[in-house]
């Protein structure tokens, strides 16, 4: 691995080691540092190896799962025989064949790996049949002859509030005195906001292999965010303990939360089939299938009463949250907990009440997806001051200013969390001067009066994202360190590589403790085997988390090292430093690490580490939806200006300026590409990504044929991506950082409400644009009917 | 994936013989190679399981993603849609093809100084399409790199802009 830094291609855009903290630039640190990804060599000659890519064991078979083509109803006869008869096929897997537990949910027990009495939704998996040939296995699945009684579905969010089909209990929050607060609300509006879902899109589907290994083990390489759920799954699934089953993951090709709960159902179905067959298995799901069997972002409906003053401050807010969970439970409890408490997003809630439902539909299990309930309690706040700033001609900007949490006071959260690291005011006054927002949005109202065709839209939006699992329990990790004796060092740990640059990451951190270059630290795969019972690389929490971790781990070895070496040479521990590969012994004496590593060697200390760390402060009561369930907030702003057709509905971003907060970087490059990849993904849930399910319940967007997500050509032409500087992180995370995995994409809804405002343009002063996500060009003609008809979304209370 | 893996060490350096008067020949990476099977399999099967040239990733199956992508006769190609047939008698070049012996392709070396990859599984594709566009674009513009319609999910599209430009300069001996 190359370790000298690089340079960032981006100009302008490099934070280098200038404002690191003291101790960190006096030792010339590696954190902190542009350099590149650790797999950037093998990147761009193919020679990463991903699941598909592991050499198989001679008489490893392929699997492929039988699904329903039904939405709901009762599985009366399940014929297999041709199934089993087909060319090529080896052994055939029910329920029947799995010796546990017949369930891959982690929290609620109601995902079964094969049911066998009642279908849920179109695509799930009845059996899995497994082949010499991954097409034989294909083949014989379309060969099942099952009859159905079929019972009517479930399919929309309206439907199951109606039917009051929900999969986990409604939970209700409340604060202040909320219907006083309205009733002497100068002003209120109500009104509906309904967003879409999105499929991760993964361009790696999900994948597992299974291998018999001696004495009843198992050995699973998974495409996975979660090493630790697939173990403890399978091992529950096979009925064996836990350390009978090993999962590795080196890399993902992408994983973006789909990889979180989902890998799972495919390891398991992998290793039922091994365990009958005693064979290697290979499951990898077609993108068709991957996409009808696998979970995506909860659609969310909002409807929603808001009363504020003339000034479009808010002094009441009643909202009715409901999420499309699918057939099961999956993570749509802590999703919704999640949107409850990015609701506020950057805005002091003073009297509200929020009910949330989780809908129990016939369709696909939704799941985690970068945000996690965040992105979809963001928006509605961010709309619902949309309208209150458009019902009264105010500029947007100054009403979402206007109720930005305070420093001081108004600064407690609707969950009680006392917010000490507002940033706000500073990032926007730096993104209002660095983008020139105030002449570009008069410039705007220039170009519409004078233009009516083509219509340009701009908002400035701020995220606020709260950092750590929601349960407190999961903000926990472990790593392994080795150092050998020629100066080496393995690093392990239960954080995975997903493209977010995690292992990189925290590889510097090791490198800088040791002082170090990056090239005598190597990362091994991820494996349950090395560090137990790891939570998932989630939560944009993987290098708060593990680089923290990997940090105690070397510090352990370092302070043997410092001990040894006094002994040794009649030293003080001060007296001794690690940079550039070696340590210096006092004034006189200055060695490589690889001498003093074999000195400790022969003198018998333990080259080898754990460590662990447990986030502090945090603690949470769910059931009163109170507390400290975040660590510190991750904050940001983005302007969006776009252009719409208003003859066809498309619409084209034409620029966009981000000032995103990360604290003081690990890593400025990865960062920045961090950001950049989750505004534009972002982007595409609220612009392009289309999810349509027909009146059967079937998903007829299951390929990049009909599902669009965003292409070279979707990105601005004019971008200004930015690192906040001169903001270390006020808590004590590693080396100041902060995390960067989810936030910005929330920075997306910039993008959606300036389409928001060129459709406004259309219309009068006033109008409320009925504008649903993803704003198609379908959506956006229909939002622009709204306004020339003067109907709109947001009743006038 | 109607052929068994073989053995990589074997593939890697020996080619195939043509064992019956039906294979199709083959040239992939300047190497001549024989395919005694259905004349319909797609290149990609041929590539990932019968050669092991693991470089070319499935994505959709159905030519549209692009992770697919390799080079036949220079140009870029879905091998994904592509049957063996179709591909005999084409000079075709994949990921592990691009590189002259330790020396990068130059827009490999790109790739790498602009940190364009975040989770890599669609550069191989990525890169394949920017050689051919550079090849008959020797500099593009945005318009001309917007045709490229190759996914990324990640969103490295502004770093894989700036690669592209990055690697024409390098092409023409350009130093910056």
């Amino acid at each position: 691995m190359n370790n000298v830094a690089a340079k960032n291609p981006l100009a302008g855009n490099v934070v280098s080691g200038e404002n690191m903290t003291d101790d960190l630039a006096a030792s010339a640190s590696i954190a902190g540092q542009s350099v590149r990804h650790e797999s950037a060599h093998l990147h761009v000659s193919g020679r990463a190896t991903y699941t598909d890519d592991i050499a198989l064991p001679p008489n490893t078979l392929h699997a492929a799962f039988g699904i329903s083509r039904i939405a709901h109803g009762h599985i009366t006869s399940l014929d297999l025989t041709a199934v089993l008869a087909a060319p090529g096929v080896i052994a055939v897997a029910t329920s029947a064949d799995i010796p546990g537990e017949n369930n891959y949910g982690g929290i609620v027990h109601d995902d079964p790996i094969f049911t066998d009495t009642l279908v849920q939704y179109v695509g799930q998996p009845i059996f899995a049949v497994a082949a010499e040939t991954c097409m034989a296995a294909r083949k014989a699945a379309a060969q099942a002859r099952i009859s159905y009684a079929e019972l009517p579905p479930v399919l929309d969010i309206r439907s199951a509030l109606a039917a009051q089909n929900y999969v986990m209990p409604s939970r209700h929050l409340l604060r202040g005195d909320p219907d006083a607060a309205m009733a002497n609300a100068p002003h209120r509006l109500r009104g509906t906001v309904t967003m879409g879902g999105q499929d991760h899109f993964y361009l790696e589907g999900q994948i597992a292999i299974a291998i018999p290994q001696e004495d009843g083990a198992m050995l699973i390489h998974s495409s996975t965010q979660h090493p630790t759920e697939v173990q403890n799954i399978v091992a529950h699934v096979l009925h064996r303990p836990a350390h009978a089953i090993t999962v590795l993951c080196r890399r993902m090709g992408g994983g973006f939360g789909g990889k979180e709960s989902q890998p799972a159902l495919i390891a398991a179905a992998a290793a039922v089939l091994a365990n009958k067959s005693g064979r290697p298995v290979k499951l990898r799901l077609d993108r068709d299938a991957d996409m009808l069997i696998t979970g995506k972002r909860h659609d969310f409906l909002a409807d929603y009463e808001v009363g504020f003053d003339a000034d479009g401050r808010l002094c009441a807010l009643k909202l009715m949250l409901a999420s499309r969970c699918g057939y099961s439970a999956d993570l749509s409890g802590p999703i919704a907990d999640r949107a409850v408490c990015h609701v506020d997003n950057a805005y002091f809630l003073e009297h509200v009440d929020i009910t949330t439902h989780l809908c129990k539909t016939n369709t696909v299990s939704n799941t985690a997806f970068r945000g996690f309930g965040g992105p979809q309690g963001m928006l509605i706040i961010e709309r619902i001051l949309d309208d209150i700033a458009r019902f009264r001609g105010l500029d947007p900007l100054a009403v979402r200013r206007r109720n930005y949490y305070g420093i001081h006071e108004r600064n407690t959260t609707h969950y009680g969390h006392v917010i000490e690291d507002n940033i706000l005011d500073t990032i926007t006054d730096q993104l209002v001067a660095s983008s020139d927002y105030r002449a570009r949005r008069d410039a705007l109202v220039e170009w519409n009066a004078q233009n009516a065709i083509i219509k340009r839209g701009i908002a400035l939006t701020p995220i606020k994202f709260g950092i750590s699992f929601n349960a407190t329990i999961f903000n926990q990790a472990g790593a392994l360190v080795h150092i050998y004796t020629d100066g080496t060092v393995l690093l392990n740990h239960g954080g995975t590589e997903m493209g977010q640059g995690l292992y990189t990451k925290v590889a510097q951190v090791v490198a800088t403790e040791f002082g170090l270059p990056l090239s005598a630290i190597r990362t091994s795969a991820t494996d349950t085997s090395k560090v137990p019972n790891t939570s998932a690389t989630a939560a944009s929490s993987g290098a708060d988390l593990n680089g923290k971790a990997a940090q105690a781990a070397a510090q352990t070895l370092r302070d043997r090292l410092v001990a040894h070496a006094c002994q040794k040479h009649d030293l003080r521990p001060e007296q001794i430093r690690f940079a550039d590969g070696h340590v210096q012994l006092g004034p006189q004496h200055r060695v490589s690490f690889k001498e003093l590593a074999a000195s400790a060697y022969a003198a018998r200390v333990s080259l080898s580490s754990t460590g662990f760390y447990a986030t502090p402060k945090i603690h949470w009561d769910r059931s009163r939806f109170n507390g400290r369930p975040f660590f510190y907030f991750t904050y940001g702003a983005a302007v969006s200006e776009v252009a719409i057709d208003t003859l066809t509905g498309e619409t084209q971003l034409l620029r966009v300026d981000i000032l995103q907060d990360v604290g003081i970087s690990l890593n400025p490059a990865i960062d920045l590409g961090q950001i950049e990849g989750a505004y534009l993904q972002g982007v595409g849930w609220l612009t392009s990504e289309e999810l349509y399910w027909n009146g059967k319940g079937e998903l007829k967007t299951h390929a990049p044929s009909t599902y669009k997500i965003p292409s070279v050509r979707d990105w601005p032409l004019h971008a200004n991506i930015r690192l906040l500087e001169q903001e270390p992180n006020r808590e004590d995370t590693i080396y100041r950082s902060k995390a960067v995995g989810e936030p910005p994409l929330m920075l997306c809804i910039s993008a959606f409400l300036a389409i928001r405002d060129a459709v406004a343009a259309c219309g009068s002063v006033g109008a409320l644009p009925d504008l649903d996500a993803p704003a198609t060009p379908e959506a956006v003609l229909r939002a622009i009917d709204s306004v020339r008809g003067e109907a709109h979304d947001g009743a006038r209370v | 994936m109607q052929d068994t893996p073989i053995d990589s060490a074997r593939t890697s350096s020996v080619p195939f013989v043509a064992d019956d008067d039906t294979s199709l020949p083959l040239r992939i990476n300047g190497k001549p190679f024989f395919h005694g099977g259905d004349p319909s399999m797609p290149l990609l099967w041929f590539l990932r399981d019968t050669l092991r040239l693991t470089g070319t990733k499935f994505g959709c199956g159905i030519g549209a993603c692009g992770a697919c992508t390799v080079l036949v006769d220079g140009k870029a190609q879905r091998s994904c849609l592509t049957p063996i047939s179709a591909a005999t008698g084409h000079d075709i070049v994949t990921i592990e093809g691009l590189a002259t012996g330790d020396a990068l392709h130059p827009v490999q070396r790109a790739w790498i100084e602009a940190d364009v990859a975040q989770c890599g599984y669609c550069q191989a594709g990525q890169i394949m399409a920017a050689v051919d566009l550079l090849k008959r674009t020797p500099k593009p513009n945005d318009a001309d790199i917007s045709r490229i319609t190759n996914l990324c999910r990640c969103g490295t599209y502004p770093r894989s802009r700036q690669a592209i430009k990055r690697a024409a300069e390098l092409m023409h001996g350009a130093t910056k």
